[in-house]
């Protein structure tokens, strides 16, 4: 007979709320007429889980000594990375799906699976478990880029989306599969630990190659980032700003999670591909943003760099840099959501040239999109400075002096972009009316970025340290 | 030390960024009541900053009006204030210099006027944020942060060619200021020999760094410094952003933001890196001369007024950096009055250009002519500022500009040389532009404008009061800063004889 435990699942509390809503909401739709009530029930989810968190310290063991799940203060973190980028997220969707005909129940219960899967990447120590987390919200992503069903362009991104993130799957999926040929184990301790007494083959390193790959395809790292900039323009823009910053963040921490854990033995090795995918990262998104005339796919390009700022945080691998790139990411999400907003709030607000003399006709919108535009160059007294101060200094400390002298220079080049729209803004003169399309709930989003962003550029000491 | 009872240098800083908040916050349509407003708070400013003036302790080299709080305590951050000799003089000109700005945008600014002031005021309170600043992360926040309304009084209200005169000052800017940003993380993660970490540079002048290092730091600083200066040959974007920009860009370019460069020198560079300071100067005055004499004889060539006057900066900034890095006391106290007289100087000139912008519509010298029989009033104060510029003694330029070469030819007589030839070629230039603009026949386009109005005059009034103070009696305002410049001047020149000295106690051993 087979011996049936009941696992402790207190850690997983936070998942079970979300899981539970998400699944709930499906059922809703066939109840509520009135959508609105599915953005507050998003809202409550996610303020459930953050209520949840700090009490689901622990592992899970779902076996006899394999804890498959560990909440721990580094999960703890992404999961509120995630909850904050699903909060603003629902907060700009709510006006914005009725306007593109999207309103649909799945929409937020989708959105809900999707931080569901991040979050279980987030605890993952086994890498069974970090594939299904993957997958649970690449898949809600896929749908959720297309769900403008009626729109092409909408509908190319989600295939484009799916066709490439199944690819990248797959890599991972090899690089699984080879490594438990080496290990003979999915868990992540217990791979490192079997590494440490074997020598270093080419297959592992194969293996490592394969997983780093599907990696960083979520990220959209360059040369894996041939997607971003067709599934950020095509998707709806509010699904942008979520994929934006959720999907990578999560990527990011499976990073630290699997190489600092799992390939401990093999640093150096994985270190050097970090190194040169961070400076083709950083090159390739600052210089084609140079010459995107679509803000959504510029602002793609511009979270291509950001994800290669973060990985020189994963680079040098002490305490601080990860800790610098966690803060980065926190902060990116308040910007870049911040950015989007705005491109949400403008009737057509798609192309860098609908921005011209908006200064003049909404002059505290401008204002506002000058702020993200700032912070996102990396200007004090913004957030987005002490975000890049903070990973440089952690990276020089380590001694990548030169690698922060690229970034720094690219990130100066990366100004000219971003000040495109602010001079589209303020120095060019409207050429047609401008629409702008407020809500209580878009505002509040705004409200909240912009505080956020001004706050942690004065008073950073609330998230570092 | 004489202690006032408010927090003197904070009010300075945030009684202008509290003002541009104030301005954001009227309604669009009062424009006057703007305008009113933004006088209103900048001449305060003026007047609170007189107390600097008055109660300034001339005879000590610390820092005064201090104030210290802790801010981002886990990186030792602190919010740390102070003046000294150096830097006094230059927050008076700041707080001056935006009233002068404000009065002489009066009429000129009519578009989004809201914008134009609350930049202004912002800028003001940044660029006494950088002269104040004793924290090296607090002082790249200002240096940084007045990137912001620089650019968009350029981009915003300048010339037909502003949008690439903006950019290119942005871009030129930033691309010097992140090298130094990484420059400084090195100095913090180098300063805690034997305490905590910290950006406090007073902390950090007393710490002596290997050779090597304070080589690498002192180009990091140089890319931001040489670029704001502007030294040959990172000064391309000066002439654009100086003839794009609105009037009063031009005279808070001119006054403050180019001397933040030279002021960085003095600052930071010369005193956190003295040996590395010692073995560039040769470099860094040849630079210097390279730019007196280029930007000098390119100002023959101009046909743009406000261009002109652009690369006769160029050139008189190369004065400056040539007597700082001279590294003596003549030198280094000349250089600092010729900033202070460069931005009065090129300030007023740049009001004057404005004022007749105003009424011709064009910049070009060639529409000029006859200006002075028209214009009486007008061609008089421009005759002044121009032969101040050119250094005729009794004007504040000749002090300056003495003191300076009396420095290069203390530390190089070939370059003492060279650099006065600049002047000959500066009296040139201006000599024969003054010529083309007032005298000769008088051209159609001059013809029945009116002479300056009472707010103009008013506008260059203190400025013909400074030019010839300066010029009289100099002592006034070098004695300001005679204690601060013995201190950095003993500061470099022992701080390698501590390394000999060392050397030699270990050779000993």
């Amino acid at each position: 007979m087979m011996n049936i435990v009941i696992p402790d699942l207190r850690p997983v509390t936070p998942e079970i709320i979300i899981t539970l809503s998400a699944t709930a909401l499906l059922m809703l739709e066939l109840i509520f007429k009135n959508k609105g009530i599915f953005a507050l029930i998003g809202i409550s989810t996610a303020a459930a889980v953050l209520y949840a968190m700090p009490m689901s310290y622990g592992e899970t063991f779902f076996a006899e000594g394999t804890a498959m799940f560990i909440s721990d203060n580094y999960s703890a973190y992404f999961k509120l990375i995630f909850m904050i980028s699903l909060v603003l997220s629902i907060l700009i969707s709510v006006r914005y799906i009725q306007r593109q005909k999207a309103e649909y129940g799945e929409y937020y219960s989708l959105l809900l699976f999707a931080a569901a899967g991040m979050m279980l990447m987030a605890s993952a120590r086994d890498l069974i478990l970090l594939y299904l987390g993957l997958e649970l919200m690449a898949l809600s992503t896929y749908i959720l880029a297309g769900i403008k069903r009626h729109d092409i362009k909408s509908n190319e991104a989600a295939i484009k989306y799916f066709l490439l993130g199944a690819f990248s799957s797959a890599m991972l999926l090899y690089g699984i599969s080879l490594l438990y040929g080496l290990t003979a184990t999915t868990d992540l301790y217990k791979i490192a630990e079997h590494l440490k007494a074997t020598e270093v083959t080419a297959t592992l390193l194969l293996s490592m190659a394969l997983i780093a790959v599907a990696f960083l395809f979520k990220i959209a790292a360059a040369p894996f980032h041939m997607w971003a900039p067709d599934v950020y323009e095509g998707a709806p823009t509010s699904i942008t700003a979520f994929m934006s910053v959720g999907p990578k963040a999560a990527g990011f921490a499976v990073i630290g999670r699997v190489f600092y854990i799992g390939f401990e033995n093999i640093q150096t090795d994985w270190t050097a591909i970090f190194i040169g995918v961070a400076i083709l990262t950083i090159a390739v998104g600052n210089i084609l943003a140079l010459v995107q005339t679509n803000i959504k796919r510029m602002l793609a390009y511009s979270s291509i760099a950001h994800a290669g700022y973060m990985l020189i945080g994963i680079i040098p691998g002490t305490q601080e840099s990860m800790s610098a790139m966690m803060v980065y990411m926190l902060i990116y999400a308040f910007m870049n959501i911040g950015a989007f907003s705005i491109v949400i709030l403008l009737e057509k607000g798609d192309e860098i040239k609908d921005y011209e003399g908006l200064a003049k006709s909404h002059p505290l919108i401008a204002a506002l999109m000058l702020v993200f535009m700032f912070s996102l160059t990396g200007i004090p007294p913004t957030a987005g400075f002490i975000g890049k101060f903070n990973i440089f200094m952690a990276a020089i400390n380590a001694g990548y002096t030169w690698l922060v002298v690229i970034a720094v220079i690219f990130s100066a080049i990366s100004a000219y972009y971003y000040l495109r729209i602010v001079m589209n803004m303020y120095m060019k003169e409207m050429k047609e009316e401008i629409i702008i399309h407020p809500s209580i709930s878009l505002n509040a989003a705004i409200v909240l970025t912009v505080l956020m962003v001004f706050v942690i550029g004065i008073i950073p000491s609330i998230v570092i340290g | 030390m004489q202690e006032i009872g408010y927090p003197i240098l904070s009010t300075l800083i945030f009684l202008p960024i509290a003002g541009a908040i104030l301005i954001s916050l009227i309604k669009r349509t009062s424009d006057t009541f703007i305008k009113r407003t933004a006088l209103l708070i900048s001449l305060i400013t003026f007047v609170l900053s007189v107390p600097l003036f008055s109660s300034f302790d001339k005879t000590t080299a610390n820092m005064q009006f201090t104030e210290t709080y802790n801010w981002i305590p886990s990186w030792g951050i602190k919010y740390a204030l102070g003046i000294d000799g150096i830097s006094v003089l230059f927050v008076l000109l700041s707080t001056l210099l935006t009233i002068l700005c404000v009065t002489v945008s009066w009429n000129s600014i009519k578009d989004k006027v809201k914008e134009f002031y609350a930049a202004l005021l912002l800028i003001e309170g940044a660029m006494i944020g950088v002269f104040c600043s004793l924290d090296l992360f607090l002082f790249y926040i200002f240096w940084e942060a007045m990137l912001i309304p620089m650019y968009l009084l350029i981009g915003v209200w300048g010339g037909p060619n502003r949008l690439y005169a903006a950019i290119k000052f942005f871009l030129y800017t930033l691309v010097g200021s992140v090298l130094m940003l990484v420059g400084i993380i090195v100095l913090y993660l180098n300063s805690g020999q034997g305490s905590e970490r910290s950006f406090d540079i007073l902390h950090m002048m007393t710490i002596s760094y290997p050779y090597h290092i304070q080589l690498i730091l002192f180009w990091a600083f140089f890319a931001a410094f040489a670029v704001k200066v502007p030294m040959w040959p990172v000064h391309t974007w000066l002439p654009d952003a100086h003839t794009e920009a609105p009037t009063a860009g031009s005279v808070i370019l001119a006054g403050i933001l180019i001397k933040m460069g030279a002021y960085g020198f003095l600052r930071f560079s010369m005193p956190l890196f003295p040996e590395a300071t010692k073995a560039m100067a040769p470099a860094m005055m040849i630079l210097s001369v390279i730019a007196i004499i280029y930007g000098g004889i390119i100002c023959f060539g101009q046909t743009d007024l406000k261009r002109l006057i652009a690369y006769s900066s160029v050139s008189h900034m190369g004065f400056i950096t040539l007597g700082l890095f001279a590294l003596n006391t003549q030198g280094i106290q000349g250089g600092i009055l010729q900033m202070i007289n460069h931005g009065i100087v090129t300030g007023a000139l740049f009001l004057c250009v404005g004022m007749i912008y105003d009424r011709t519509h064009t910049r070009q010298i060639a529409d000029y002519g006859g200006t002075a029989s028209v214009m009486p009033i007008y061609a008089a104060f421009f005759m002044v500022f121009t032969l101040a510029s050119i250094g005729l003694p009794g004007t504040n330029g000749f002090v300056g500009e003495f003191l300076i070469i009396l420095g290069a030819f203390t530390a190089s007589k070939t370059l003492g040389v060279l650099a006065a030839t600049g002047i000959i070629i500066g009296a040139g230039y201006m000599l024969w532009l003054y010529q083309r603009i007032f005298f000769m026949e008088t051209n159609p386009k001059i013809q029945g404008h009116n002479d300056i109005n009472l707010r103009e005059l008013l506008t260059l009034v203190p400025m013909i009061i400074l030019v010839i103070w300066i010029g009289i009696y100099p002592n006034t305002f070098l004695s300001f800063m005679d204690a601060s410049v013995q201190n950095l001047i003993n500061k470099v020149n022992t701080a390698g004889l501590v390394q000999t000295a060392q050397q030699a106690v270990e050779v000993i051993k």
